[in-house]
């Protein structure tokens, strides 16, 4: 079984490699809005550093929503996914090889470039290290989670837009204790309840997400 | 008995049903064809035997237990070719297949057939006629050739049953050859196929099912 999801994983990643811009979407979007709010709110720097962990965990959220639409929609409608379904493995196990192929592939480039827009935005050189731990601990769960709603819209009109009102309401713990994290950081307070908390978000999503997402997709299929 | 068989299968769409009290039997190294006007339900018949398709009512065996027992020894024997040909355009035609490969080996060692993956790969480009194109991407094959390398999953490990929807699609005359010599190959190894097709030929010794045989008597 071990085998096999690594293949289903690594065929993620070839795929991600061949199609070379569609991966780094999400990462120049990051970019791009968080590059947005000095020009927003002004370049007044006490106003940037306060704000800072809010822009780059909300800019981060919607990067990995506009991931998401990629996760299974292609492969639903090449048929793929029905044949990965009649694979002799849990249809579990294959949901979770793609979803950690995406979180690797999304969270990977934004934790690349958070510390360069944190730097932009002038954060507490303090809390550096605290914003990546955040990131690194919240988006699984924002992997975890959104894959449950790319399944759920599998087939629906307009899906990316229900995917957004279905996903984001339920990015918002993570969002809460991302950005109180990096705050406490900032602000010279302990970070460690907050990093706990994070961790836990995502591992109860890695355990509730799969069956679930595997439960969608069953749906989407007949 | 011995093989694939269905009982009183009743299939439900969209709230229409498709086809009801369908039965059908058949034999190691048989061949079950299933033919009907567009509609009628040969597709989702198909989807029904893979277990994509919970039937309203009725069940499937393999040997006399229900499918439904064991699920993954039932998608372990099984091949399914739909439609859609599952194929990615960025990626080549062999490095398509090495997925389906790598599923096809790991659960069972035993089932493998002989050789690595890459070689079984090989092996079953080349009996679809694709040798050549191995290491071309999917996106600039044709229809036809990509329909080959959709049927070379076929090839990839021994199974003991086929479930082909109209598998003659976009192929030529050589392709269709190729097929009609592999599934005539898969049937002496004692495997079972169950294909839905518009005219022939057809397989030697091949039972016919017409679903328009079993369609839903109109009622209201």
């Amino acid at each position: 079984m071990l085998t096999a999801a690594l293949a289903i994983a690594g065929r993620e990643f070839r795929l991600a490699v061949r199609q070379g811009f569609d991966s780094l979407l999400a990462v120049v979007f990051f970019v791009l809005a968080c590059v947005l709010f000095p020009f927003g709110v002004g370049p007044e720097p006490a106003v940037l550093a306060r704000i800072a962990p809010g822009i780059v965990w909300v800019a981060a959220l919607l990067a990995t929503l506009l991931s998401l639409d990629r996760l299974f929609q292609t492969d639903y409608d090449d048929g793929t996914l029905e044949l990965l379904a009649l694979a002799p493995l849990p249809l579990t196990a294959v949901v979770a090889a793609k979803v950690a192929a995406h979180w690797m592939m999304t969270a990977g480039p934004l934790l690349i470039a958070a510390p360069l827009l944190a730097l932009l935005l002038g954060l507490a050189a303090d809390a550096f290290p605290a914003l990546l731990a955040t990131l690194a601990l919240g988006t699984p769960a924002l992997s975890v989670i959104g894959a449950i709603g790319a399944a759920l819209v599998l087939g629906a009109r307009r899906a990316g837009v229900l995917l957004a009102l279905l996903i984001l309401p339920l990015y918002i713990p993570v969002l809460i204790f991302g950005v109180a994290a990096v705050d406490a950081a900032a602000f010279g307070l302990t970070v460690r309840p907050h990093l706990m908390l994070l961790a836990g978000l995502s591992l109860a999503a890695a355990v509730i997400g799969p069956p679930t997402t595997a439960a969608a997709i069953r749906l989407a299929l007949r | 008995m011995n093989g694939f068989a269905g009982e009183d299968l009743v299939c439900e769409r969209g709230a229409r049903i498709v086809f009801t009290r369908l039965r059908f039997a058949v034999g190691l190294g048989g061949a079950l064809v299933l033919v009907g006007p567009n509609g009628s339900g040969k597709s989702s018949l198909l989807r029904t035997m893979a277990g994509l398709l919970a039937p309203l009512a009725g069940r499937l065996t393999w040997d006399g237990a229900d499918v439904r027992g064991d699920p993954f020894a039932h998608h372990q024997r099984l091949r399914f070719v739909a439609h859609t040909d599952a194929m990615k355009p960025t990626l080549t035609a062999i490095e398509n297949l090495r997925l389906w490969a790598a599923l096809a080996v790991s659960i069972d060692e035993r089932s493998t057939g002989e050789g690595n993956a890459d070689t079984r790969c090989r092996h079953a480009l080349a009996a679809f006629g694709l040798a050549a194109l191995a290491e071309v991407p999917a996106r600039y094959l044709s229809a036809g050739q990509r329909r080959r390398l959709t049927l070379a999953r076929l090839l990839l490990a021994p199974s003991r049953l086929w479930l082909l929807d109209e598998p003659r699609t976009a192929l030529d005359s050589d392709g269709a050859a190729r097929l009609d010599a592999a599934v005539a190959a898969h049937r002496q190894g004692g495997g079972i196929v169950v294909m839905a097709l518009h005219g022939g030929p057809y397989p030697d010794g091949a039972r016919f099912l017409d679903l328009a045989d079993y369609r839903a008597a109109a009622t209201c």
